[in-house]
């Protein structure tokens, strides 16, 4: 009795085990999407990789976090100068939960760019920029600039006087910038002077243009952090990214700071038995 | 890992007409709703969830294992030749004969290039004007329209007024500027007067009279087109401060101490029919004497922060229109 009760339990957990896996296996079986995922989150990293390793992927939250409720305010927000106020007053004070995605978008502005320079102290302190890795940091440089131009545009969207005035002096300073400086501060403005179309201009960089260019910058930085391994720590005993060999003694140790990574990842990974 | 080949195992659901039937029961439904809900939708709607659930029923055949059919192999396509076995890519004649020696545009690269540069070309026609259009509109057609400040009775002479107008009073509060403006008397029979730019020579904001301003002697004037001029009366008796970074200057717009790299800027003036107008605004890099006998050091508009003068000035040598 007690035997059949369970068979008959176990039966219809296979069951549902069934129905859930025959849509996954379906999406594999047509597209590999899921074996690419696996693949994705389930590398194998370095053994003594540990919560410095996590700071690139919680920047790549708070942009996430900023991508969605950034997408969620234009819902709301009126780029042109007569409105642009109040309808970020609107979104403050009226309408439900609009402070708090406006101020998630706000403050998670700062928490991204100050991940982004802890992330970027990481990799610089743990050496992690070194071959072959130098395109990573490159790349990294550039998200950072892109990134820090996505702040600058998006201040002058509230409109009031802070918006305002730290947009004119931003400008001027670009304008400063020898030769070609005077030119720069006329394409930001859309102008010789901020105008009715500095807004918008500045709205359009802020959601479509540079986040656009942001996560194509990211897809290459994680193509590459996929294809090159994570680094191990300065530390470790581990040869820097190849594969760790318990029979063979770790001459070289100290790896992130002088030892040249493997130049792929895939071997790590388990090359061809994935 | 391999990838999964098409006839590796039989692919449920094998063909099937329910849901050809499925869709003719929706378009019943959709159909009737205009000629006639109360007959032919419930039609619909019958031949809708049966063959639904036949549809499901037979989709999920394999799933609830229950024997499914053996599809047939699919027709069509290139005869399989039953006499010799295929010819294994690597013999035979290629599709695209090998180019003969010295041949300079084999076929295969003719259409590599065409590809590449036909992309190329459309590319290109649907990059240049979308960027063009970012960028040259903010040089064309820029420059300063003449402003009509109102009579000149109201610019009691010797007496600062800090004035604000509408640039383009079509554009509203965003075109809202300010000068500091003195009626310096007659010169030589001509009206004098000396108009100061309130736009910091440092980085642009917006730099005030170090000095009592008197509000309660405001005046707005409503002038045609949507003009609004305000004047207030000032004394600037220690020139002219900034509250961004601190720059200080002279009543007469000169750089006395911080960040600022020249003079503030100035503004052209004429007077027609009684009325001052102000003209284009130009940089100054600084001002001997006061007043109507003031020496202007004058230069082309130049944006905050550059310089005019010294050897500074070579870092600038273009500007752009306006
Ligand atoms: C949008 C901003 C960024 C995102 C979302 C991002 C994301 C990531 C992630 C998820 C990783 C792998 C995990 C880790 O090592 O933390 C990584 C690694 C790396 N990042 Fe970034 N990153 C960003 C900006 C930067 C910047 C500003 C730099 C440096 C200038 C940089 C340089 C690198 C390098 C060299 C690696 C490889 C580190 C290693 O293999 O140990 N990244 N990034
Ligand atoms: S803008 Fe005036 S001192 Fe900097």
């Amino acid at each position: 009795m007690a035997t059949a009760a369970r068979n008959k339990k176990s039966a219809r957990r296979r069951q549902l085990e069934a129905a859930i896996n025959y849509p996954i296996d379906w999406l594999e079986e047509r597209s590999g999407l899921i074996g690419g995922l696996r693949y994705f989150l389930f590398r194998k990293v370095p053994g003594d990789t540990g919560w410095w390793h996590t700071l690139g992927s919680a920047t790549l939250t708070a942009f996430l976090v900023q991508a969605l409720t950034g997408v969620i305010l234009a819902m709301y927000y009126k780029p042109d100068p007569q409105n642009a106020y109040q309808s970020i007053q609107h979104i403050t004070n009226d309408l439900t939960l609009g402070w708090l995605v406006r101020g998630m978008h706000k403050w998670g502005a700062s928490v991204f760019i100050i991940l982004m320079f802890f992330h970027m102290a990481r990799v610089f302190l743990f050496g992690a920029y070194k071959y072959p890795r130098e395109l990573n940091w490159i790349i990294g440089v550039t998200l950072l600039a892109v990134g820090m131009l996505e702040g600058f545009t998006g201040y002058l969207l509230p409109w009031d006087q802070t918006a305002y005035w730290a947009t004119v002096v931003g400008i001027n300073l670009n304008g400063t910038a020898p030769f070609l400086g005077p030119f720069l501060a006329d394409f930001l403005r859309g102008g010789g002077e901020i105008g009715t179309e500095t807004l918008a201009r500045f709205y359009s960089m802020h959601m479509l243009l540079i986040p656009g260019l942001i996560f194509a910058l990211i897809g290459l930085h994680l193509y590459l952090v996929i294809r090159l391994g994570v680094s191990s720590p300065p530390w470790s005993r581990e040869a820097a990214g190849s594969d760790y060999d318990a029979d063979e003694p770790a001459t070289n140790g100290r790896s992130g700071l002088t030892q040249p990574a493997a130049r792929s990842g895939w071997r790590r990974n388990g090359g061809d038995d994935v | 890992m391999t990838e999964p080949q098409h006839g590796d195992r039989r692919h449920s659901p094998g063909p099937s007409l329910y849901p050809i039937g499925f869709a003719a029961g929706v378009a019943c439904i959709l159909v009737g709703l205009i000629i006639n809900p109360m007959v032919i939708v419930p039609i619909g709607v019958v031949i809708a969830v049966v063959c639904g659930f036949l549809w499901a029923r037979d989709a999920t055949k394999e799933f609830r294992g229950e024997p499914v059919a053996a599809i047939e192999p699919e027709r069509g396509g290139p005869r399989e030749s039953t006499d010799a076995p295929a010819i294994p890519p690597d013999r035979g004649e290629a599709a695209m004969p090998e180019p003969d020696p010295g041949e300079r545009f084999p076929r295969n690269r003719f259409l590599e290039g065409a590809t590449l540069g036909f992309g190329a070309v459309i590319g290109g026609l649907v990059t240049v004007p979308a960027v063009g259009f970012m960028i040259v509109p903010a040089f064309k057609g820029q420059g300063y329209p003449k402003v009509d400040l109102g009579p000149l009775d109201n610019f009691t002479p010797g007496q600062w007024f800090v004035t604000k107008f509408f640039m383009h009073p079509e554009a509203g509060e965003v075109s809202h500027r300010t000068a500091y403006i003195r009626n310096n008397g007659q010169l030589n029979g001509k009206p004098s007067f000396t108009i100061i730019s309130n736009r910091c020579a440092h980085l642009g904001c917006p730099v005030q009279p170090n000095g009592p301003v008197q509000d309660n002697q405001k005046k707005d004037i409503n002038l045609p087109k949507g003009q609004r001029i305000t004047m207030i009366p000032a004394i600037p008796a220690g020139g002219y401060g900034c509250p961004c970074h601190g720059g200080q200057y002279d009543v007469e717009g000169n750089r006395v101490s911080g960040p600022p790299v020249r003079a503030l800027d100035r503004y052209d003036f004429a007077i027609v029919d009684g009325h001052l107008i102000l003209g284009t605004p130009y940089s100054v890099s600084h001002v001997k004497g006061e007043g109507k006998d003031a020496l202007i050091y004058k230069y082309k508009l130049t944006g905050p922060g550059e310089h005019v003068d010294g050897w500074e000035q070579i870092l600038y040598p273009l500007q752009p229109p306006h």
